[in-house]
């Protein structure tokens, strides 16, 4: 068991880190952008949100074994309003995605989006000769986080979520207003 | 599939001698032409030997020329599972009649098959479709072709 492609040391690694930071210089807005990421990536609430298989392993990252509560995601919200971040664990077929839209709309700034597994990313098993999916989450909401895997190990999902956690140490109050600026206008083209 | 059903298939082949009645890998098969499902559906529930009171599953099928279907049967009474095949070789305008009147259970069946094979049944109390818009096709069809949302190799 284990994850490949990145030790335990590299999480600590917090040079290389600084050298994606979006806000540049700025000492100012450096240290405000410190304190507010400290806090968002330390309490990011999923959705509860579940289509398929992936779900299961999802649930199982929530549970006692793997506890993904110790990073601070423990609370599953039932709203989208309350949700910090939609883990999108599934098949989206083209009449779910109408559904998801609405609900990653409803999801209030700053919103994150990780895609689980095959299906997620590209349609997965389902990409050739399939009517109905949806090849790849990325055609109706803007993706932070792919984590592969048909469905991805609990552990595997636990790595995404410190991905996403460590991107979001690396975001300026700034760029995220700049972000769901053009969301938005993703959303009516 | 022991003795118990050899009795099984002589007492339907001597219902319907046109019937065919072959031994699957699972399930005792009986393959009958589309006018005469309707009697042999009533006697498969009816006949107190048979006793075929639920539809565990309608499915469809499309064989590439034919279109079918294939009954599930299941007798609570004996324990007992058998396959109804049949099939309708117009594609353009596929009719088979409805079991629903027999055993209600089938009536969603049959709305999805409809819905994704296009095979109308005739009889049934609410033939709708079950999840896709009219201007979608019957995308279970081989035949069946989009553009958009289909990636093929």
């Amino acid at each position: 068991m284990g994850i490949k492609g990145m030790r335990n040391e590299d999480f600590k690694d917090n040079e290389s880190l600084d050298l994606l930071r979006e806000s540049g210089a700025n000492i100012l807005l450096t240290s405000i952008d410190d304190v507010i990421n400290w806090g968002r990536k330390n309490s990011l609430w999923p959705l509860t949100f579940a289509t398929s298989c992936c779900g299961i392993e999802m649930m199982a990252t929530g549970a006692p074994r793997h506890d993904f509560a110790r990073f601070g995601m423990e609370v599953y919200r039932a709203s989208p309003r309350q949700a910090d971040v939609i883990v999108v664990a599934g098949t989206i077929v083209n009449k779910m995605a109408p559904v998801l839209r609405r609900l990653y709309d409803q999801m209030s700034e700053p919103k994150y989006v990780v895609a689980m597994g095959a299906c997620a990313i590209s349609g997965g098993p389902f990409f050739l000769n399939s009517y109905s999916v949806v090849k790849g989450v990325e055609h109706v909401i803007p993706v932070d986080v792919y984590v592969p895997g048909c469905p991805p190990r609990p552990e595997a999902l636990l790595y995404g979520m410190l991905q996403l956690q460590r991107k979001i140490e690396t975001e300026t109050i700034r760029s995220r207003k700049k972000r769901s600026a053009s969301h938005s206008e993703k959303k009516s083209q | 599939m022991s003795a118990d059903n050899f009795n099984l298939e002589e007492s339907i082949r001597s219902f319907d001698g046109d019937a065919i009645v072959t031994e699957g890998k699972q399930f005792t098969e009986i393959t009958v032409h589309p006018e005469k499902l309707m009697a042999l559906a009533m006697f498969l529930r009816d006949n107190s030997e048979m006793g075929f009171d639920f539809p565990a599953c309608v499915s469809g099928v499309d064989y590439g020329n034919d279109l079918g279907v294939v009954y599930h049967l299941r007798s609570t009474k004996h324990n007992r599972t058998i396959v109804v095949k049949t099939r309708v070789s117009d594609r353009q305008n596929p009719v088979v009649e409805s079991v629903t009147p027999i055993w209600p259970g089938a009536e969603y069946h049959e709305r999805e098959i409809f819905d994704l094979f296009g095979i109308r049944f005739t009889n049934h109390p609410d033939l709708r479709r079950l999840f896709l818009d009219n201007s979608d096709g019957y995308p279970l069809r081989k035949d069946y072709s989009d553009d958009v949302n289909i990636v093929t190799k």
